[in-house]
């Protein structure tokens, strides 16, 4: 079956790319096209996600309630400690603040909420309204930090000022304002932080793990379980082990320029990227301790003999099936590309809400031919896509779950909600698991889709 | 009464949602319709993803994405060129227009806007083709998603309606039954036809988010309210409009009422007996028929189920929340169970909340309830910690406050975002007072079987 072109809008033609037809060239990082339905958020989004997981900080949406209602608990990231994060404050902007400003409202809530939790710090969101009425929140966090002692940092996150990766840069720059304030005393020389995971399931605690057997202790967690006072002395680490480059390479560029911390950036999805990530981190501290190769090559070993028996299990039954990835970032889509291969399936789609040039130029790479790469999305072009390639499983978030199931289409979410880890070794099984128990189902024999062709 | 403006400068754990996300569900349950705010691109992304975790449906909805180039010169390109792009992707009967905070502040004037389009657009196409565009203005800071959800419902009918010749049909009536779950949509249909009666329900969204698995993606799913009948409402007998807390001004029903002399019925949301009881009585003045037999006998199975029940209920505390008129209803029908409503909330505040509790509960409770509009959940929490509720009965949203008492969470409303087939949640009609009862009752039967040690087989 063939592409239905018409759902194709002239402006995003050269935001589709098919592996194998003339030169890769894909025009990406663009303003979404008006009225094309898509699936990207805004930059409140963007930052709302990345500091998210900072579990002992008030965490303040300042504009009318909607910002604040749909942000409400909605990621799956877990905390060991305080779970202030869990909870949804705003300023919920009413008809007179706008007229009259909402410098006031933002003041006193900040006041009875910083009296009420006691946060660490709090992070005050601007959303597109206060962008609009301009609020001075710098003066009123700066005010309101002097007279309670916590840092109060505002992040510059109005909606409309660009995607979701504009926000992950105001909420690096937030961050970063707090790195440097704390004392680095005790800090090991083998100390990392570890960036651009949001303990979603539970994951930091599986990487943190992994790390520990190596003998490199965490510094900071960021963001996922992450506190206020570890990100004050995060400077103190010796590498920035930076994962999700999208949302939090800008705080690591910011720390080495600053703080002269060097980084390395990892990806926990997949075998073989779990693995080169440990190996990384090993050989960046070799001089410093020189039985750490050995002890990182153990623990592979060890995890992988767990795992291996398991996964064969998997492919055996997945081998030959074809997988549609459509996801928010693109490095997530180049570690699934690889962990899909080695489950013996075939990548036939691959698209991100806001990957980069580079990004797409390293999916062309790693990708078969005939495999359709794709920037800004929507419902009408996956939908004929997926139909196109016949895909036996989605994988990507609660926006293309619909999409997927409505054609009668497995579907994997591989998004802030996911309840199962899957990073790590442990978490490639459960990937594998999850994928397995969507593709071999036996729902879809009764689909429209696969009606007389199971 | 309680209300926030008496405690709380801030918000926590709101118990609303924003008004631009009532009207895109509301137009979602017109036929043929595309939802599509003016504003920026997040705020129709979340709402997808807040409407597609409840209704488990695909929801698509278009915005003008608009940057900061526009928010400074003014978003009316972006607009145009996102009606152009939906047109031509999407072939709509209607567009439904719903604006955001952020093009409110900055004054674009959507209905001007969407003129000029319409009459350009004609000229270029020369065509009667072009779907009808439907403006409403939906400031998030002003009201919730209810205000937002009637505010659409109004500028449909005002937008859409036109006067046409002849008398009013006396077998067609209007129903505006407010934000009901698509089985309640299914249901109240299937009574009316019982009744022998011709409605226009406003919007139905019983098919276009609970649809069926199929072949194709559909860019409109199926089903909705006509557009051809949305246009000959003022040609009905009668409009029955559901809501006590709507009241009679300035809403879809009164202007029916005011510009083709429709005469407007407003009743309360149809849960519990007394208020099913006044809907099914109007349906039998309307019809000239008197309740047709399987509805009787449901009504006689709840009675019959009331009296089974009315021991493992007698003298329990709830605490309800959410959408004012639901929870007007919920408490109606508690209270004739013999279960104490001690707190209503929600976060709404149309001001007539109050009364509207009032008129259900005076002549069935002996104490009132507290009825505390414009509330969070911090509010709801501190003011029920007090009166050691035994049931909260709401959405998702209260389940904190659940875990925290360790007492039953009956779910109702919108969102569900912890159970599945929210969206097949019945409430209203003897039925689905039926099913709201079976599924109390059950909760509390449970959680007194978990809480013995001795392991009880009959309850």
């Amino acid at each position: 079956m063939s592409t239905d072109v018409s759902v194709i809008h002239t402006e995003r033609k050269d935001q589709i790319h098919r592996k194998g037809e003339g030169d890769f060239d894909l025009s990406c990082n663009r303003d979404s096209l008006a009225g094309a339905v898509s699936q990207r958020a805004c930059v409140f989004c963007g930052s709302r996600v990345v500091l998210y997981p900072i579990a002992d900080a008030l965490h303040l949406v300042h504009g009318p309630i909607g910002c604040a209602a749909y942000t409400w608990d909605i990621r799956g990231a877990l905390s060991s400690g305080p779970e202030l994060h869990r909870m949804s404050f705003s300023t919920d902007l009413q008809e007179r603040d706008v007229i009259f400003g909402g410098e006031e409202k933002l003041h006193k809530a900040l006041d009875e909420l910083i009296d009420r939790h006691a946060p660490k710090a709090a992070f005050v969101y601007s959303t597109c309204i206060v962008g609009i009425i301009g609020d001075d929140i710098e003066t009123v966090c700066a005010s309101v930090a002097e007279k309670k002692g916590i840092p109060v940092v505002p992040v510059q996150s109005e909606g409309f000022k660009g995607n979701k990766r504009a926000g992950y840069h105001a909420a690096c720059k937030a961050m970063f304002r707090l790195v440097g304030t704390g004392d680095t005393s005790g800090i090991p020389i083998l100390g990392i932080n570890i960036l651009g995971d949001f303990n979603l399931a539970g994951e930091m605690w599986i990487i943190k793990d992994y790390f520990r057997r190596m003998g490199i202790e965490t510094v900071a967690c960021i963001t996922g379980d992450g506190r206020v006072d570890d990100l004050r002395r995060a400077h103190g680490a010796s590498l920035n082990v930076v994962q999700c480059s999208g949302a939090t390479m800008d705080l690591a560029d910011m720390m080495k320029k600053s703080f002269g911390v060097p980084h390395l950036r990892v990806s926990y999805f997949g075998v073989e990227d779990m693995a080169e990530s440990l190996y990384s981190v090993a050989h960046f501290f070799q001089d410093k301790d020189p039985g750490i190769m050995d002890r990182t090559r153990a623990l592979v070993k060890e995890e992988l003999s767990r795992l291996y028996p398991v996964l064969q299990e998997f492919r055996k039954a997945l081998t030959g099936k074809k997988a549609a990835i459509y996801v928010g970032g693109a490095f997530k889509a180049f570690s699934l590309v690889r962990a899909f291969r080695l489950l013996g399936m075939q990548v036939v789609l691959v698209g991100s809400q806001t990957g980069t040039e580079e990004d797409y130029r390293e999916l062309y790479e790693i990708t078969d031919e005939g495999t359709i790469i794709v920037d800004d999305s929507n419902p009408l072009e996956l939908t004929s896509f997926l139909k196109e390639k016949d895909v036996d499983i989605f994988v990507g978030g609660v926006k293309e779950r619909p999409i997927a199931y409505k054609l009668g289409v497995g579907f994997c979410d591989h998004n802030h909600e996911r309840k199962e880890p899957l990073e790590g070794f442990i978490g490639m099984a459960n990937f594998a698991r999850e994928v397995h128990s969507s593709v071999k189902s036996p729902v879809w024999r009764f689909v429209p889709r696969r009606n007389g062709r199971v | 009464m309680k209300s926030s403006r008496d405690s709380y400068v801030s918000t926590t754990n709101a118990c609303k949602l924003c008004k631009p996300m009532g009207a895109c569900l509301a137009f979602r349950g017109i036929e043929g319709a595309v939802p599509f705010l003016h504003g920026s691109q997040g705020c129709a992304t979340y709402m997808r993803r807040y409407i597609i975790s409840h209704f488990r449906e695909p929801m698509d909805i278009a915005s003008s994405s608009l940057g900061e180039k526009h928010a400074v010169y003014g978003g009316e390109a972006n607009l145009i060129l996102g009606l152009k792009n939906v047109l031509s992707k999407f072939s709509p009967r209607l567009i439904g227009v719903a604006t955001t905070c952020l093009t409110e502040t900055i004054g674009d004037d959507v209905p001007m806007i969407l003129r000029k389009f319409h009459r350009e657009s004609r000229i270029e196409h020369a065509g009667p083709d072009l779907p009808l565009l439907v403006s409403v203005s939906t400031p998030s800071y002003s009201g919730t998603h209810m205000e937002g959800f009637h505010a659409a419902i109004k500028a449909v009918t005002d937008q859409v309606c036109i006067a046409l010749p002849g008398s009013a049909a006396q077998d067609r009536i209007n129903l505006l039954p407010g934000f009901l779950s698509p089985a309640d949509i299914r249901y109240i249909k299937e009574i009316l036809v019982d009744f022998g009666i011709h409605a226009v329900v406003l919007p139905d969204i019983s098919e276009t988010l609970d649809g069926p698995a199929l072949e194709d993606y559909e860019k409109i799913p199926s089903g909705g309210t006509p557009i051809q009948d949305i246009r000959s409402m003022g040609k009905a007998c009668g409009t029955i409009q559901f809501g006590r807390t709507l009241g009679y001004e300035d809403t879809a029903g009164s202007r029916l009422h005011e510009r083709f002399n429709v005469p407007l019925h407003a009743l309360g949301m149809p849960v519990g007996l007394r208020e099913t009881d006044r809907f099914f009585s109007l349906l039998e003045d309307i019809s000239g028929l008197p309740t047709p037999r399987k509805h009787a006998l449901e009504r006689g199975r709840l009675i019959d189920a009331f009296v089974d029940a009315h021991k493992y209920l007698f003298g329990k505390r709830a605490v309800i929340y959410g959408e004012e008129d639901l929870v007007v209803g919920l408490t109606s029908f508690l209270a004739e169970t013999g279960i104490r409503p001690v707190i209503c909330a929600s976060g709404g505040r149309s001001g007539r909340f109050r009364e509207a509790v009032e008129q259900v509960t005076r002549d069935i409770l002996a104490e009132s309830p507290m009825v505390c509009d414009g509330v969070d959940f911090h509010e709801i929490a501190g003011e029920a910690e007090k009166l050691a509720p035994d049931l909260l009965v709401g959405h998702s949203k209260g389940y904190h406050l659940s875990s925290r008492w360790k007492i039953p969470l009956v779910r109702v409303g919108f969102p569900i975002h912890d159970r599945f087939g929210g969206q097949r949640t019945l409430h209203v009609g003897y039925r689905g007072t039926q099913s709201l009862l079976d599924g109390i009752v059950n909760a509390f039967i449970g959680s007194k079987q978990e809480d013995s040690p001795v392991g009880y087989g009959y309850m």
